[in-house]
């Protein structure tokens, strides 16, 4: 809240005060309300590997995460600069592979990644747009360095979050919320239904059939995939409902087959065809990549994208950038090590506890070392697993990050937060959201902000001027 | 328009919710006849007349031995491996109802998901008679409140319809069963009521399908067998009869016909099935042969389910 100076810092002027009149008690009882609301809707989730927990709610906090008019502008140029190098970066990879004889970016680096799609080769994707829906993670380490902690481009997830946050603050806090000039998020959905649709493929209608593809009921994030059909007013379709005839894409209807234009998948690649990929699987659609090949059918994000978000390309996405673009990147990456250069291996082997080390294909959080935080155990088995595998892992500093105030049982204090923002890329244009799900984790000094390792969320708040 | 399992899934949640209250009717039924005097000289095992009207025997007799109270009440309340018990009827009705979640109201996800934890803390090790009746009477009442909140809450589209279609199609199915197993007592035609044990057969299957009062309402007369059967199978003021039933299930696919704009093998099987039961008089029951007759409703109600399915649901 506070500078490093000590103080106020501008985008926390008026809550300031409302934190000063309201006592401990009133924001206990505030907070209860929210988690009240969040239970009464269900808005749950699963958390992978434990069974007695079948549905959980992510804890909410009350305060609210504060960016000003000119901290957004500047960060969302800089996200949306990225997201079109990013697919820049993958029609050329899966065509014809510029990036990669300039030496730019290592060859093996691509083509032997696990989340590259041979399958796609070739394919020509509708308006050339690989990643309509990306959320791009962001830290904070000081008033003016915003660093991008990690992209997704596969199926981010999140954003129910970001909008259910802000309907609950503005129902519990309305004498909070009418102080200030706050942009709107609740358009979110009208966007998103937007660009699916300006992406759909030449066969389509002018009013383009778009469904939600969902793994079940039984998905961790279920709520989400049916809380944006609702919102959308689109069908939220599993794979069985689904089948492709001559190259088409049809759902089954009580009407009978209808033909679907443009699916937004929250479905791995690997569950996507059973034909392609996974032949076990029974989440997804025969036929689909074919029905892809032929032009008849937009699949959103795009198969593949994966090999754009992996930790280890992360590491050339300013390259990539300057590239494409021929522009300095707006956003930064955090510095970091690439293992598998050897001068790199050195020296994160001689500085494990003061970096954070992380699995190149792991997500959410698992198969990482915190250096400061880590027992001298720990370390010594990542030692070991580094001089084994250099490739699988690459080193960050550890970072200073910001912290927010946060309501917790002995009052207010600060904790570390993230940011993540949704871009939405449509053959229209290009376009954030203000503002995101911002992440706390809600341990003291924790870093770790990840839904299933005790982070809770905010709302997140860019003011008009 | 509506998604095929969407549309699926909220007629076997109708079946399934009006199928648990079927079989906590038919268990009551057999635990009232079974507390009968036994002077009244019944032979016949009530129990096992039960599991029996359930359509489940060959089930049934794989994995227990006899038909006694306790294995009947396991099999029919709690058992996981008979589809039909009010614990599997309760829990696919609750599945379902989760995955259509938006389709469906709020209150209608409240009454099945309040009944499903309520189930868990039922037994059959703790099923005294008392205990019994207090089960069957919560499973009665949480149908009742689910269906009751269906009727009040949900908007009246094709999604309302196929749920209503599934109620219909399963309580045709359950009185023609339950007057099936029965149809022994009914035959050959007598005139008056015999011993104690007869009046309380057909005393119990008229309570099995709420329709004792429904019976004195509509006849003012003493019970008497061909008329029982008449009351349960062609009496449409009944809201249990099959005739009811085929009269809903046709009105239902009419308004999927309207809506759609297209009728097709489910309309014109709903339609024979109905105008055969519209038409259909005791005498022509009692020439066919109650068994034969009620034979064939299950079957042709059941070849409606199936047109339905091929229609609309797959």
């Amino acid at each position: 809240m506070n500078g490093e100076d000590g103080v106020l810092r501008d985008a926390y002027r008026s809550v300031k005060p409302w934190l000063d009149t309201n006592s401990l008690d009133q924001l206990k009882q505030r907070s209860r309300e929210a988690e009240m609301l969040f239970r009464r809707v269900g808005i749950t989730f699963a958390v992978y590997g434990d069974n007695s927990a079948e549905e959980r709610i992510i804890p909410f906090d009350i305060v609210p995460r504060v960016l000003t008019a000119a901290e957004w502008k500047s960060m969302s140029a800089g996200l949306e600069q990225r997201v079109r190098a990013l697919n820049l970066f993958l029609a050329d990879i899966y065509g014809a592979g510029e990036i990669l004889r300039a030496g730019i970016v290592p060859e093996a680096l691509v083509y032997q990644n696990t989340y590259f799609r041979p399958e796609m080769v070739g394919i020509k994707v509708p308006h050339g747009i690989y990643t309509p829906v990306c959320g791009i993670d962001i830290v904070r380490v000081d008033a003016d360095t915003f660093y991008v902690l990690e992209d997704n481009l596969r199926t981010p997830s999140g954003v129910s979050y970001m909008l259910e946050n802000r309907e609950v603050t503005m129902r519990l806090l309305p004498d909070l919320t009418s102080e200030h000039a706050i942009q709107p998020v609740e358009q979110y959905p009208n966007e998103l239904l937007a660009t699916l649709q300006s992406i759909a493929p030449a066969t389509a209608s002018r009013e383009p059939t778009v469904v939600i593809l969902t793994p079940g009921s039984f998905n961790s994030a279920f709520y989400e995939h049916s809380f944006l059909a609702d919102r959308l007013g689109v069908e939220l379709v599993e794979g069985r409902d689904l089948f492709v005839r001559d190259n088409r894409v049809y759902m089954r209807t009580t009407e009978g087959p209808k033909q679907v234009d443009v699916i937004y998948r929250r479905l791995d690649d690997d569950f996507l065809d059973p034909l392609a990929f996974r032949p076990d699987s029974v989440l997804g659609v025969p036929g689909l990549i074919a029905a892809c090949r032929s032009g008849t059918v937009t699949v959103a994000n795009a198969m593949g994208t994966g090999v754009a978000d992996d930790k280890a390309v992360y590491t050339y996405v300013p390259d990539i950038i300057r590239f494409y673009l021929g522009e300095e990147p707006i956003l930064n990456n955090v510095p970091t090590w690439r293992c598998r250069e050897p001068e790199a291996l050195a020296y994160v082997l001689d500085n494990l506890p003061d970096l954070v080390v992380k699995m190149v294909s792991g997500s959410g959080g698992y198969g990482m070392l915190v250096g400061p935080a880590a027992t001298k155990e720990q370390i010594e088995d990542f030692r070991a697993k580094l001089k084994s595998e250099p490739d699988e892992f690459i080193a960050q500093p550890t970072l200073a990050l910001s912290t927010c105030p946060t309501f917790t049982e002995s009052g207010i204090a600060p904790r570390h937060v993230d940011l993540r923002p949704f871009v939405l890329y449509g053959s229209r244009g290009i376009r954030t959201v203000p503002g995101g799900l911002t992440r706390v984790a809600l341990k003291e000094g924790s870093l770790v902000v990840n839904s299933s390792q005790g982070g809770g969320t905010k709302d997140t708040w860019v003011l008009d001027r | 328009m509506l998604l095929s399992r969407v549309a699926a899934d909220l007629y076997w949640l109708a079946r399934y919710a009006e199928r648990a209250e079927n079989t906590a009717r038919i268990l009551d039924v057999a635990s009232r006849l079974s507390s009968l005097p036994t002077n009244y000289g019944g032979t016949t095992n009530e129990w096992e007349s039960a599991m029996i009207s359930t359509g489940a025997e060959t089930l049934f007799r794989e994995r227990y031995d006899e038909a006694n109270r306790r294995n009947v009440i396991d099999f029919l309340a709690f058992s996981p491996d008979n589809p039909s018990s009010i614990f599997s009827c309760l829990d696919v009705a609750r599945r379902s109802a989760r995955s259509v979640r938006t389709a469906i109201t709020g209150e209608m996800w409240t009454a099945i998901n309040d009944a499903w934890l309520e189930l868990r803390h039922y037994s059959v090790d703790a099923m005294s008679p008392r205990q019994l009746a207090e089960f069957l009477a919560f499973v009665k009442e949480a149908c009742l409140r689910f269906d009751g909140s269906a009727y009040r809450t949900m908007l009246r589209t094709d999604a309302h319809a196929f749920f209503r279609l599934g109620t219909f199609v399963e309580r045709g199915d359950a009185t023609a069963r339950i007057l099936d197993v029965k149809y022994h007592v009914l035959l050959p035609e007598g005139d008056t009521v015999g011993g104690g044990l007869d009046y309380f057969q057909w005393a119990s299957l008229l309570r099995a399908t709420s329709a004792l009062t429904s019976y004195q309402w509509v006849f003012r007369d003493a019970l008497r067998p061909w008329r029982v059967a008449e009351l349960l199978t062609l009496r449409k003021e009944l809201p249990r009869s099959i005739a009811n039933c085929a009269e809903n299930t046709l009105w239902y696919l009419d308004q999927l016909a309207n809506d759609y704009g297209r009728q097709g093998p489910a309309q014109r099987a709903a339609r024979a099935y109905h105008a055969g039961l519209a038409n259909g008089t005791v005498d022509a029951i009692y020439r066919e042969g109650l068994h034969e007759f009620l034979q064939r409703v299950i079957r042709e109600n059941n070849a409606l389910s199936v047109a339905i399915e091929a229609q609309y649901l797959r």
